[in-house]
C-alpha cells in the first residue's frame, strides 16, 4: 500500500497546512496548483489518493473528477474533494461524477486524515 | 299715403322683432326655460304657416272671384285635423321615432331607406312649391305696388322689385333657417317667430274685417243685405271643383314641406295635436269670418277692375285709413314671409340632405371623417339651396307674367305636392307597399301634373298653342287639358283626377308585381304598425307584471344586493309593506332606466316588455336590440385590442421575471462567490489553530509563521466583510456624499502614501505636478479611496521587473481624466470585460484582495458622476478615472 497523496489545490497557506498534517502522518505529497494540467500531472504523478479542490484556475475541480473516471487506471482512484462553495448541489454532483468522499471546508484536521487514511486502506483492499 | 321708404322701414323693423323673438326663444330653449315655447298655443298658431299671403289677400280674390269656393281651402285641413288627428298622430309617432327630417326623409326612410325615392320626393317638391313660392313674392310685390301707386320715386324701383322682394326673403330665410348648426334639432326660435306672425295676419284681418263690417258697411245686418244682393250670395257650388279642392287642400296639408317641418318634424308632443286638432279650425274659421264681407264690399266700393286680391289693403287705404293699410300690409307681409322661410328651411333641408350630400361625400374618397368639414358644407349647401329656391320663384314668376290669380296658382302647387299622398297614405297603412311601387307612382302622378297642368299654366312659352289644341303629333287623347279625351272639366280637377289616379294605379300595381327588401319589410312593419313597436308617451302600464319575475330579472342584471335595495327603496316610497313594490308605470319607467344603464335601452325596454306582458317584443325592439349588440361586439373589440394590450403587458412582465430570475441567479453566484471568499482564510484559520494546539513539538518559528497565517487571513477576513459592506451600501444608493474642496495633488500624495505604505519596494511614481494643481469640489475620501485602490492594484499586480506607475492628468470635455498606467503586461484581452465585476479577480495569484476592489471604483465613481474605465491597446495597465465637470470648472474659479 502505497501512501502518496497528491494535493491539488491554489491556496498556499491551505496548501501548506495539508502539507505538514499529511507528511507528518507520514504520506508524501505532491502539491499542483492549476486546473488545467491537473490530469496530466495525476497521471505522471500515479498517487494513491487525490485530494482536489473544487475552485481552481483553468478547470473545475468537478471536471478534472469526471476526466479522471475516465481514465481506465483511476476509476478506482480514491479522490477526496474538498470546497469552500458549500452548496448541497456540489455535492449531489460530486457523488454522481464519482467522488470518493467530500468534505467542506474549513475542515477539521483530525477528519481529513481519517477519510485519507480510510480512503486509500479501501482501494487497496 | 305712405312713402315707399316708410313701408320698407317698417318692413325692416317688423323683420328685426322677429328676429329678436326668434333669438330670445332660442336662448330660453337653450337654458331649459322654455315650458311656454313647447306649449300646444305655440304648437297651434305654428301650424297657421298654411295660411300664406295665398289665404291673406287671395281668399277675398277667390271669393270675389268665385264665390264661396274659397271656404274648401279652409275645409281641407279642418276635416284633416277633426277627421284624421290619428292620422297625424301616426305620423308624429313615427316622425320621432324614426328621427325623420323632411317629408322626403320620410318617405324614403318607409321605402327601405332609398336614396332615389328621396331625390324624387325633393325634386317634386321643389318644383310643385316653386309656383307657390312664386305667389308670395307676386302677392308682396302687389301690395308694394299699391302703396307705392302714388310715390313717384318708386317707379324706377318698381321694375326689379320682385328680384328685391326675392333677394330679401332669400336672406331673411338663410338668417332664419340655416342659423343654428344642427338643423336634426327642434328650430325653437323660428316657430316661436312664426306664432308671432300667426298672431299678427288674425289680428290684422279681423282688424281690416271688423273695420269694413262696422266702419264702412254700417254693421252686421247691412253687410248680410248687401251680401244677400251680390253674386257670391246666390249658392253657386261646382261638386266636381268643391270636391277636388277640398280633397287637394287636405293634401296639401299633410304633404307640403313646410307643414311637414312645422306639423311632424318641430312637433314637441303628439299630444299637442290633441289641442290643434279644435284650435286650428277654430284660427281657420276666423281667419275665413270676414272673407266674403270685405270682398262684397270691395266689389261695391272700389272701382271696378281693382285687383280683388288686394281688397285687404285697397279697402283701407280707399277710406284714408293708413294705419289700418300698413297693419293689413304687415298681416299679408307674416304670411309671406312665414310661408317661404318654412318652405326654404324645409326644402333646404331635403336639397342638401338628399341630393347635395350624397354628391358630395361620393366625391370625396375618404368619405365624411372630418364632422366640422361636414358641417359647414351642409350650411352651404342649405343657404345655395335656399337662394336656388327663391332663384326658381322669381323665374316663375316672370314666365307666369305674374298676372294670374293668387288663388290658381296656390292650387296648381298643391295639385303637385298632392302626388306625394299615395305614396305616404300606402306607406303608413299598407306593408305591401314597395320602393318600386313607390317610384312608378310618384314619377307618373308628377308626369301628368307636369303636362296637364303646370306646362301648359306656364303659358304659351313654353306649350304651343297647336299642342294645347290638338295633342302633340295630333294625338287628341294627349291633349294637356282633355287626357283620353275628357273634354269640359276644369283643369285643376282634370289634372288631379287624372294625375292621382294614374298615380295611386301605378303605385299599387308595381307594389303588386315587386317584392319588398328586407330593410323595407322591417321598416314597412314599423311604420304600419308603430304603435304597437313604439313606447306610448305614457309607457308602461303594469296590471299584469309579475313584481317577482321583475326582480328575479332585475337580480340577474344588477345583482342580488342592488336589486333589493332598489325594490325595497321603491316599496317604502309607494309606501307598502314587504319588499317588493306594486309595477306602478312609474317604478316600471324607473326601473327600465336603471337598467338601461347596464343593458341599454332597447333590451331594457324588451326585457320588461317580456315580463310586463304589455305587449311582444316587436321588430323594432330586436332591430334596437341588434343595434346595441353591434355596439357589443364594438365593445368586445376594444376588449380585444386590451387583451391584446394585456398580452403585451404580461411579455415585459415575463421579460421582467426573466431580469429578476438572472438576478436571482446572479445574486446566488455572489452568495456562494462570498461563501468561499469566507471559507477560504477561515480553513486556513482553523487548521493552523488545530496545528498550533494540537502539535507539541512545533520549533518557534513554525509557531510564529502559522500565527502570523493566521493573523493575516483574520485581517483578510475583516477587509472582505468591510468591502462587502461598502459595496452593498454604494449598490443600494444609500450611501451620503460628503462634499468638500480639496487640491488634486494633495488627493493623491494621501492616496500614494496609504497605498504603498508597509511595502519594502514600493513602485516608482511619475507624476504630473502642474495638470495636479486643480481644485476639486467632490467626496474626497470617497476619491481617494479609488485612488488607493488603483495604486496598490498596481502595485500588486505590476508585473515588469522594474514597476512604474504614471499619473497623468488630462483636461477633456467630459471632464478631468486622471490616468494610471503602468508598465507591467496589462490585462489580458479576454479578461478587460470584467474587471469591474465582482470577485473578477484575474490573475491567479493570491494579491490578498477579495476581488471586491474594482466593483467598489466603479460604484463610487457612478456616484460621484462620473466614470472609471480599462483603457485597452496600450502597453501596461490603464484606468483612466473620469471626474465630471462640475466637480472641477466651479473649484478652477475659486482658485482663480
Amino acid at each position: 500500500m502505497g501512501r502518496h497523496v497528491l494535493l491539488i489545490e491554489d491556496e498556499p497557506n491551505i496548501i501548506e497546512a495539508m502539507r505538514f498534517l499529511l507528511v507528518r502522518d507520514g504520506w508524501t505529497v505532491d502539491t499542483h496548483s492549476d486546473g488545467t494540467d491537473a490530469v496530466d500531472v495525476a497521471r505522471a504523478a500515479q498517487p494513491d489518493l487525490v485530494v482536489l479542490d473544487m475552485m481552481l484556475p483553468g478547470k473545475s475541480g468537478m471536471d478534472i473528477l469526471r476526466e479522471l473516471r475516465e481514465i481506465a487506471e483511476f476509476a478506482n482512484l480514491p479522490v477526496l474533494m474538498l470546497t469552500a462553495r458549500g452548496q448541497s448541489r456540489d455535492r449531489e454532483m460530486a457523488e454522481k461524477a464519482g467522488v470518493s468522499r467530500f468534505m467542506t471546508k474549513p475542515f477539521s484536521n483530525a477528519e481529513v486524515l481519517t477519510a485519507v487514511r480510510d480512503l486509500v486502506a479501501q482501494a487497496s483492499r | 299715403m305712405a312713402s315707399l321708404n316708410l313701408l320698407v322701414l317698417v318692413c325692416i323693423g317688423y323683420v328685426a322683432l322677429l328676429f329678436i323673438v326668434a333669438f330670445a326663444a332660442d336662448r330660453a330653449a337653450a337654458r331649459g326655460r322654455s315650458t311656454w315655447l313647447r306649449s300646444p298655443l305655440i304648437y297651434t298658431l305654428s301650424l297657421s304657416i298654411y295660411c300664406t299671403a295665398w289665404t291673406f289677400y287671395g281668399a277675398v280674390g277667390y271669393a270675389a272671384r268665385s264665390g264661396l269656393e274659397f271656404v274648401t281651402i279652409y275645409l281641407g285641413p279642418t276635416l284633416v285635423m277633426v277627421g284624421w288627428w290619428w292620422g297625424l298622430r301616426k305620423l308624429v309617432r313615427i316622425g320621432r321615432s324614426q328621427r325623420v327630417t323632411s317629408i322626403a326623409d320620410l318617405i324614403s326612410s318607409r321605402y327601405g331607406k332609398s336614396n332615389t325615392l328621396a331625390i324624387g320626393v325633393t325634386v317634386l317638391a321643389v318644383i310643385a312649391v316653386t309656383p307657390y313660392i312664386s305667389l308670395q313674392l307676386q302677392s308682396i310685390t302687389l301690395s308694394f305696388a299699391i302703396f307705392a301707386a302714388a310715390d313717384p320715386l318708386a317707379a324706377p324701383w318698381q321694375e326689379s322689385s320682385v328680384f328685391w322682394v326675392a333677394a330679401g326673403l332669400a336672406v331673411f330665410a338663410i338668417l332664419f333657417g340655416t342659423r343654428n348648426l344642427d338643423a336634426n334639432e327642434r328650430h325653437h326660435g323660428v316657430v316661436t317667430a312664426i306664432a308671432l306672425e300667426a298672431v299678427v295676419k288674425l289680428v290684422a284681418l279681423l282688424a281690416v274685417g271688423i273695420f269694413v263690417v262696422w266702419g264702412v258697411a254700417g254693421g252686421v245686418s247691412d253687410t248680410l243685405a248687401r251680401i244677400d244682393a251680390s253674386d257670391i250670395g246666390q249658392w253657386r257650388v261646382d261638386a266636381e271643383r268643391w270636391a277636388m279642392i277640398t280633397f287637394l287642400a287636405a293634401a296639401a296639408f299633410v304633404c307640403l314641406p313646410r307643414m311637414f317641418q312645422v306639423m311632424i318634424v318641430e312637433n314637441d308632443d303628439e299630444r299637442h295635436l290633441r289641442t290643434a286638432a279644435w284650435a286650428f279650425p277654430l284660427y281657420l274659421l276666423l281667419m275665413s269670418l270676414f272673407v266674403v264681407p270685405i270682398a262684397v264690399v270691395g266689389l261695391d266700393l272700389l272701382p271696378p277692375g281693382s285687383n280683388p286680391d288686394l281688397f285687404v289693403l285697397s279697402l283701407p287705404l280707399s277710406q284714408g285709413r293708413e294705419g289700418l293699410a300698413m297693419l293689413s300690409f304687415l298681416g299679408g307681409f307674416s304670411s309671406a314671409t312665414s310661408m317661404v322661410i318654412v318652405a326654404a328651411m324645409a326644402l333646404s333641408t331635403m336639397v342638401s340632405n338628399h341630393i347635395v350630400m350624397p354628391i358630395w361625400l361620393s366625391l370625396r374618397v375618404d368619405g365624411a371623417s372630418q364632422s366640422g368639414d361636414v358641417r359647414q358644407v351642409v350650411l352651404l349647401a342649405r343657404r345655395v339651396s335656399i337662394g336656388g329656391i327663391m332663384l326658381l320663384g322669381v323665374i316663375y314668376f316672370r314666365l307666369s307674367g305674374g298676372g294670374a290669380a293668387l288663388a290658381a296658382i296656390g292650387l296648381i302647387a298643391f295639385v303637385g305636392i298632392a302626388q306625394i299622398l299615395p305614396v305616404l297614405l300606402g306607406g303608413l297603412f299598407w306593408r305591401g307597399s314597395t320602393r318600386m311601387g313607390a317610384l312608378a307612382g310618384l314619377s307618373v302622378g308628377f308626369a301628368v301634373w307636369l303636362y296637364a297642368l303646370l306646362l301648359p299654366g306656364i303659358g304659351g312659352s313654353l306649350m304651343s298653342e297647336q299642342l294645347m289644341s290638338q295633342g302633340p303629333f295630333g294625338l287628341s287623347w294627349l291633349r294637356p287639358y282633355a287626357l283620353f279625351n275628357i273634354d269640359g272639366l276644369d283643369p285643376i280637377v282634370h289634372s288631379g283626377l287624372w294625375s292621382l289616379s294614374l298615380n295611386t294605379l301605378a303605385f299599387v300595381a308595381v307594389s303588386l308585381v315587386t317584392f319588398p327588401g328586407p330593410v323595407e319589410r322591417l321598416q314597412g312593419a314599423q311604420f304600419v304598425n308603430v304603435f304597437d313597436h313604439s313606447a306610448g308617451p305614457r309607457g308602461w302600464t303594469g296590471s299584469v307584471a309579475q313584481s317577482e319575475d321583475l326582480m328575479v330579472m332585475t337580480q340577474r342584471i344588477l345583482g342580488a344586493a342592488d336589486a333589493r335595495a332598489l325594490f325595497q327603496a321603491e316599496a317604502a316610497l309607494q309606501g307598502g309593506h314587504g319588499h317588493l313594490p306594486d309595477p306602478t308605470p312609474r317604478f316600471l319607467e324607473r326601473l327600465e332606466r336603471k337598467l338601461a344603464g347596464s343593458v341599454g335601452a332597447a333590451t331594457a325596454h324588451a326585457m320588461i316588455g317580456q315580463i310586463v306582458g304589455g305587449s311582444a317584443v316587436s321588430v323594432q325592439d330586436l332591430m334596437a336590440v341588434a343595434d346595441e349588440s353591434a355596439q357589443m361586439l364594438e365593445y368586445s373589440s376594444r376588449l380585444e385590442a386590451q387583451s391584446a394590450e394585456l398580452t403585451r403587458t404580461a411579455g415585459k412582465l415575463r421579460e421582467a421575471n426573466e431580469k429578476l430570475t438572472q438576478i436571482s441567479l446572479q445574486k446566488d453566484g455572489f452568495l456562494s462567490q462570498v461563501s468561499h471568499e469566507l471559507r477560504t482564510p477561515m480553513t486556513s484559520i482553523r487548521a493552523f489553530s488545530e496545528i498550533l494546539r494540537d502539535t507539541a513539538d512545533l520549533n518557534p518559528d513554525e509557531k510564529r509563521r502559522y500565527a502570523t497565517i493566521i493573523h493575516d487571513e483574520a485581517l483578510r477576513l475583516t477587509r472582505l466583510l468591510d468591502d462587502l459592506l461598502d459595496l452593498s451600501v454604494l449598490e443600494s444608493g444609500q450611501v451620503h456624499l460628503n462634499s468638500r474642496l480639496a487640491r488634486l495633488d494633495e488627493v493623491l500624495d494621501h492616496a500614494l502614501a496609504s497605498a504603498l505604505a508597509g511595502y519594502d519596494h514600493p513602485l516608482r511614481v511619475h507624476r504630473d505636478a502642474a495638470g495636479e494643481r486643480v481644485m476639486l469640489n467632490s467626496d474626497i475620501d470617497r476619491l481617494a479611496q479609488v485612488f488607493i485602490n488603483l495604486i496598490a492594484n498596481a502595485q500588486k499586480y505590476c508585473d515588469a521587473a522594474d514597476p512604474e506607475l504614471r499619473i497623468k492628468i488630462e483636461h477633456a470635455p467630459d471632464g478631468l481624466h486622471v490616468e494610471f498606467h503602468d508598465n507591467g503586461g496589462g490585462i489580458p484581452e479576454g479578461a478587460q470585460a470584467m474587471v469591474f465585476e465582482k470577485f473578477a479577480r484575474v490573475s491567479s495569484e493570491k494579491a490578498g484582495g477579495a476581488g471586491l476592489g474594482l466593483a467598489i471604483c466603479r460604484e463610487i465613481m457612478e456616484r460621484l458622476g462620473g466614470d472609471i474605465a480599462y483603457l485597452s491597446g496600450r502597453p501596461g495597465a490603464v484606468f483612466r478615472v473620469t471626474l465630471p465637470v462640475r466637480a472641477t470648472t466651479e473649484a478652477l474659479l475659486q482658485q482663480a
